[in-house]
């Protein structure tokens, strides 16, 4: 039976990839533009809720998570979890989100849900004191490793100007979804650390990033094929000083928003814009973004979008 | 009793050994209350409790610590139990005690400790020498086979084990521990305990102790037909079957003699104060060799003296290579001061103390702690020292302060230890990214738990890496990502006297109101 199974499945295989890729085919793709204009909203910003509350408002506005994720998906997700601090310190995403979002996937019949991040700190001491590992093992999530390099493979990125080619984490490449679920935060060489940002962490040669152009390097790792699914930032704290890792209580701020988008560039422009109310922060200073632009990632013009807003 | 001996003994051993190889935190921490009852490190540590306590039961029972609670003691006797594996007929001969090289080794250890030469202590220290030996040897082996399970694990969707980053950390450390394995190994693989009974300072004085026992092995006249087999199988060779003596300065108390006797003639029974004289006779026709064993421990020093030679010249080639082919891009800089690790209060009290066990760099969770070949100069050779090349040193963690069993890093609370400046941070800004490039980087500053690395306006959007020394904990986040090579922009000075950083104090998050998007 299995030996049947396996030369089928290697015919099929071995079939698809004579295939080319047309224009028809755009429709299976989930993040093509044609699926998310009909819900409507390109990206949905909300205030005044809990993390979770708010989640499940956004991702309603949205067009519901089931437009996202589909029965039997292996879904990936993706958090800031790079500092060995509790959430109170908003260095990392908030874990009360987390947990929400893997339990969304997992009502809309995704096979597994798996949670990592390439920490900075020791990565044992980073998930469990972000308090993300027991709300992903609460939620039904699996918490994978990222720390070492076995688990990277190397991915070309055609589209880049300067980072050609890097490592990904193998749970990204290999799954069907991947939520960016980064924490909005102040960053003293990027400037800003939100959803462009995040994608450090799916990399295994950070160092490569800050020694060869950071902020080209940045916008050139969201050229990648698989991009995520949807980017989902925690304004819940922001951390508006001393990023990313931040020192005291004094620098974080509970401003209490989500945002949410397909468009990458769009969700940081609209975090950075949001983020400016509490400490300046041009958008024009967070140099990869625009340049994100330039590679046609997304938009940095929020008016051409259809953004809805809700306050609870 | 050779088998309560025998299970309480392997029970310890695998202890200790898995807690120098346990990354995963599978035992509880406070198993390293186990390496508090070797006999240097609590000498040293001044561990009264311990010492007394170790010094009362050879008073009353004998070597029970070599036999018992030494893991190179047990590492002996397994060596030993394979010898007799592959020769059922193995025999060792009862020899006369070699008082003289005996009593020279515990006092070479004494005079060069005392003059400031703690090297020869921290080299024969059998507890010591057998951390050397997991920490080097063993737990490599051990992370190749985590890593083993863990890739078969992980192609199948298990990430219940993980991989972990095998590095050699010190040649010198590792050869010198291959070589105690490979000395002491074959030693006891012949000889049984000579390493205990000639070289090890510990087992001298222990044996010195035990001649006093109260309990003590006692060869019986009724029964005994003086065949011998106690004599032949007693690994420390201090049995005369012919005179029915014992050097009990030898006896470690392992009493496989009791075991060996077909007639029950010998027992392990109360004997009172009286030291049995021990045995004096010459005797060298059963073979033993005096200029062997005493060519065989020359050897021994004289080897691990050459090693150090050898890798001193290798060392200092490879630096100035380096310094040659990159000045022309990269400024260089040297280092002054080895760091010490947090607790350790200063360098020279931390020299005196560690006996190189290595247990802090088998369970420093970041990879910071690696044995030093000649930071500390030659006489803290394969003392721990922090270096960045494979993390950082958590700025919660307090777990190095915590196991030490000499004491040679003091413990301290999570409080102190953030407070406390084991070096200095320095910034080399005709390295940095930001000068060299004209690009953004500020990896440093964001590596740093206390902001003593903060990000300042520089030419345009650009920001540049500003130091508060006071604000210093000399942690390393900033030395090991900045991404400059082969000389980073920035590294961390040793602190010689550990000094006190500035408390950055816990404030209040402060009342921001946010009412509207912003877009």
């Amino acid at each position: 039976m299995e030996r049947r199974y396996f030369l089928k499945a290697v015919a099929i295989t071995g079939v698809a990839s004579t295939l080319k890729i047309v224009d028809g085919f755009e429709v299976l793709a989930q993040t093509s533009k044609a699926t998310s204009g009909s819900a409507g909203y390109d990206l949905v910003a909300v205030m005044g809720g809990e993390p979770d509350q708010m989640f499940r408002r956004a991702i309603a506005e949205m067009g519901g998570i089931g437009k996202y994720v589909k029965p039997g998906n292996k879904v990936t997700i993706k958090p800031n979890i790079g500092w060995d601090r509790n959430p109170e310190l908003a260095a990392n995403t908030n874990p009360v989100l987390v947990g929400e979002i893997i339990r969304q996937c997992l009502k809309a019949g995704a096979k597994e849900v798996v949670v990592f991040d390439h920490t900075c700190d020791d990565w044992r001491k980073c998930y469990k004191n972000s308090g993300i590992e027991d709300a992903v093992v609460a939620a039904g999530g699996k918490m994978i490793p990222g720390h070492d390099e076995s688990y990277y493979r190397e991915i070309k990125l055609p589209k880049a100007v300067t980072l050609k080619t890097t490592k990904i984490h193998q749970a990204i490449l290999d799954s069907d979804v991947w939520i960016n679920v980064p924490i909005l935060k102040n960053h003293g060489g990027a400037k800003m650390s939100i959803a462009m940002k995040n994608l450090m962490g799916i990399v295994w040669d950070r160092r490569y990033f800050h020694n060869n152009n950071l902020q080209q390097c940045i916008a050139d790792c969201s050229t990648l094929a698989k991009k995520p699914t949807l980017n989902v930032v925690d304004a819940y704290r922001l951390m508006k000083s001393n990023g990313p890792q931040g020192k005291s209580l004094s620098d974080v701020v509970t401003s209490r928003g989500l945002f949410i988008s397909t468009d990458i560039v769009a969700v940081d422009t609209a975090a950075t814009k949001f983020f400016n109310q509490v400490s300046a922060m041009p958008l024009e200073t967070v140099e990869y973004i625009g340049k994100g632009e330039t590679l046609k990632i997304g938009t940095t013009q929020l008016e051409k979008l259809n953004i809805k807003r809700v306050k609870i | 009793m050779k088998k309560v001996r025998i299970v309480i003994s392997l029970m310890l051993f695998s202890l200790i050994t898995f807690y120098f190889l346990d990354f995963a935190d599978l035992l509880p921490q406070q198993l390293h209350g186990l390496m508090r009852w070797q006999f240097i490190p609590a000498l040293l540590a001044m561990n009264m409790v311990a010492v007394i306590s170790l010094v009362v039961i050879t008073l009353l029972f004998g070597r029970i610590y070599c036999s018992s609670l030494c893991p190179m003691g047990i590492l002996q006797d397994m060596a030993d139990g394979l010898a007799k594996r592959f020769h059922r007929k193995k025999k060792y001969p009862h020899f006369k005690e070699q008082k003289i090289l005996r009593w020279s080794m515990v006092a070479l250890v004494v005079l060069a400790f005392a003059g400031g030469f703690h090297l020869i202590l921290n080299l024969l220290d059998p507890y010591s020498a057998y951390g050397r030996i997991a920490t080097n040897i063993f737990k490599p082996v051990y992370l190749a086979i985590n890593n083993l399970v863990a890739a078969v694990g992980n192609y199948f969707n298990n990430y219940h084990f993980y991989e972990m980053n095998i590095f050699m950390a010190s040649i010198s450390s590792l050869v010198i521990a291959v070589c105690t394995l490979l000395i002491i190994g074959f030693l006891s693989y012949k000889y049984g305990r000579l390493y205990c009974n000639t070289i090890c300072p510990v087992g001298t004085i222990l044996g010195f102790l035990a001649k006093f026992s109260l309990f003590k092995i006692k060869l019986g006249n009724d029964g005994c037909n003086s065949c011998g087999l106690c004599e032949m199988r007693c690994k420390a060779s201090c049995i005369d079957a012919t005179t029915k003596e014992i050097d009990y300065s030898r006896c470690v108390t392992c009493f496989n003699c009791l075991e060996v006797c077909n007639k029950k003639a010998i027992a392990y029974q109360f004997s009172g104060w009286s030291p049995n004289k021990p045995h004096t006779m010459e005797r060298d026709s059963k073979g033993y060799d005096a200029t062997k064993r005493t060519f065989l421990s020359a050897s021994i020093l004289v080897g691990l003296a050459s090693i150090q030679k050898v890798f001193a010249g290798r060392d200092k080639d490879s630096a100035h290579k380096i310094n040659e082919i990159y000045t022309s891009h990269n400024v260089p800089f040297k280092k002054k001061h080895p760091i010490t690790p947090p607790g350790s209060v200063d360098v020279n009290r931390f020299n005196d103390s560690c006996t190189a066990c290595q247990l802090c760099v088998s369970k420093c969770p970041s990879q910071v702690l690696q044995p030093t070949f000649t930071a500390y100069g030659i006489i803290g050779m394969m003392q721990p020292a922090m270096r960045f090349e494979h993390g950082y040193c958590n700025y919660h963690c307090t777990l190095c302060s915590e196991i030490c069993p000499s004491k040679a890093i003091v413990a301290i609370s999570e409080k102190e230890k953030k407070t406390l400046q084991v070096g200095l941070v320095q910034f080399v800004k005709e390295n940095c990214v930001v000068v060299t490039d004209g690009t953004n980087c500020g990896a440093c500053s964001e590596h740093c738990p206390t902001q003593a690395v903060s990000m300042q306006p520089y030419k345009g959007n650009l920001t540049i890496p500003t130091i508060h020394n006071e604000l210093c904990v000399g942690c390393g986040g900033c030395e090991y990502i900045c991404p400059v090579r082969p000389f980073r922009a920035i590294y961390v000075e040793g602190n010689p006297v550990h000094l006190q950083a500035k408390v950055t104090e816990e404030k209040e998050e402060k009342k921001v109101k946010v009412d509207d998007f912003g877009f």
